[in-house]
């Protein structure tokens, strides 16, 4: 692997960047691996990372159906923040949060990681007793959030509109200054360069047929290019997680729902943070490329048709209008959806199944981006050890037995 | 948006319903003799399956009443829509 520097670049320079090597290798895939990683995205790659880097696992291979980073990793908006209400959703978020700030040096690769500021809004008197209690929970855990007045608001955000006259006006907002952006598919891309470079296998193009279990134990994954014997196996196939899981006989506590998202036509920067509304849903940050990210909400039905209704996207982008009056001229050039998998409480679902040597990471549903080093980080340490880490050890698929539920779903009444 | 036809009123715009999620779940009655592995499998467990579902919607803006819909999950067609009470057609018919 080259490493990239300023020398590097000089070099290549010379000859027209035309002599830079590829990231990654396309390798056939080898009979067997001590480690096979279902699903190529950002968790997934940041697994076989961690696995290679932490625990010296390098016999290790990410099978991805279609192209790195073409799923739920380049379909997000992009949005890095921690401030969960819950210890063990503060612990894990966090956790990444610490990860991502550190992550461009550690790749030796440009994530694009902003701390430009996650600004939540609250509308109504529920809106700010919540806002309140989860800066308070934040605080106790070590995480930053500060409750700002509409007026502070407005100052951290000039475009935003803090009229008493509007129909859900701002009363106040939550703002974590370390949250942020950084971009999406940089981090699939960053990671894929970084555990191809420790010897781990990336296997694009090449679909997830079936598990093969013997004796209540897997040992192998059926693929489009044949069978490949796997010592553990780990599933992070995001929205497509009930369908692998059901290859292995496991039947998940999951619903997968569209869910949308869409992009402005480029222009200057106007926009300095990332401001979300739960309450009226908005999501809106600016990309620096220059368009404005916006996320919109979940279709109301299971569905795995990688779109959404356009009754959405108008829902999103009239609390948009509101809000920011002065993007009212502004066109939209993209919108697209992923599949999300949803959980009860909406939270992940991180570690062991019924089936021996057959893990999974799923259930980040419309919130998983957020935590991709954290997630690769303990899902590594899960598959290495064959037990969780202690951040993953509440996340894990008996909680729905013993009633242990981390309910961020009852905690912010919405998607995240 | 889809456009759902309720078997009481009629095709409607997809806003006028109600998702109800999977049909078919039925609500144990020995609730007091399962385990809490069967009684998590009841309240969390869902198929979720990539191609044909049955589910329950509510005209909550028109009769209020609720209805089976099976439907495809990747190409969102409907396959039909039955009054609650009749005979729906099962997987892999």
């Amino acid at each position: 692997m080259t490493r990239f520097s300023i020398f590097s670049l000089a070099k290549n320079a010379m000859t027209g960047h035309s002599k830079w090597p590829e990231y990654w290798r396309s390798p056939e895939p080898k009979p067997a691996y001590d480690v096979v990683i279902i699903g190529g995205g950002g968790h997934g790659l940041a697994t076989a990372y961690y696995l290679a880097k932490v625990h010296k696992i390098t016999n290790v291979a990410v099978i991805e159906r279609g192209w790195l980073g073409g799923g739920n990793t380049g379909r997000n908006t992009t949005i890095c923040r921690s401030n969960y209400l819950y210890d063990e959703s503060a612990a894990l978020y966090d956790h990444a949060m610490k990860l991502w700030e550190g992550l461009s040096t550690e790749l030796n690769y440009n994530v694009m990681f902003s701390q430009r500021g996650v600004m939540m809004l609250a509308h109504n008197i529920h809106d700010m007793q919540v806002t309140r209690r989860t800066i308070h929970a934040n605080r106790l855990n070590g995480v930053d959030n500060e409750l700002l007045t509409p007026e502070q608001a407005k100052e951290f955000c000039p475009p935003l509109n803090i009229s008493k006259d509007i129909r859900y006006p701002v009363m106040g907002a939550a703002l974590q200054r370390r949250g942020g952006t950084a971009r999406h598919d940089a981090v699939a891309w960053g990671y894929a360069r970084g555990a191809d470079s420790m010897g781990v296998d990336i296997i694009q193009n090449c679909e997830v047929t079936g598990i093969r279990v013997e004796q209540g134990r897997a040992v192998g994954v059926e693929t489009s290019r044949g069978f490949i014997k796997a010592g553990r196996i780990g599933c992070v196939a995001a929205g497509h997680s009930s369908v692998v899981a059901s290859m292995a006989g496991i039947q998940l506590p999951l619903e997968s729902f569209p869910l949308q998202a869409l992009v402005s036509e480029p222009v200057k920067p106007a926009f300095p943070c990332v401001v979300m509304s739960n309450t009226i849903h908005a999501y809106i940050s600016q990309s620096d490329k220059g368009e404005l990210v916006i996320g919109a909400g979940t279709d109301q039905f299971i569905s795995y048709s990688q779109r959404g209704g356009m009754q959405i996207i108008e829902h999103t982008l009239e609390a948009i209008l509101e809000l920011f009056p002065m993007f009212s001229r502004m066109r939209m050039l993209r919108s697209w959806g992923g599949i999300v998998d949803v959980t009860p409480d909406r939270s992940p679902i991180i570690g062991k199944t019924p089936v021996e040597n057959f893990f999974i990471n799923c259930g980040w549903g419309t919130g998983g981006f957020k935590a991709t080093p954290g997630s690769g980080h303990v899902f590594a340490h899960t598959l290495a050890t064959g037990e969780p880490h202690p951040i993953n050890a509440p996340f894990g698929l008996e909680r729905f037995v013993n009633g242990r539920l981390i309910d961020e779903a009852a905690a912010a009444a919405v998607a995240h | 948006m889809l456009l759902i036809s309720c078997p009481y009123c009629g095709p409607r715009a997809e806003t006028e319903f109600r998702n109800g999620g999977e049909a078919g779940i039925v609500r144990p009655t020995r609730s007091a003799e399962m385990s809490d592995g069967e009684w998590a499998n009841y309240v969390f467990t869902r198929t979720n399956p990539k191609g044909r579902f049955h589910e329950r919607w509510c005209h909550v803006q028109g009769c209020g009443r609720w209805f089976t819909a099976v439907r495809d999950t990747v190409s969102d067609d409907f396959e039909g829509f039955h009054k609650v009470g009749e005979p729906v057609p099962e997987n892999g018919r």
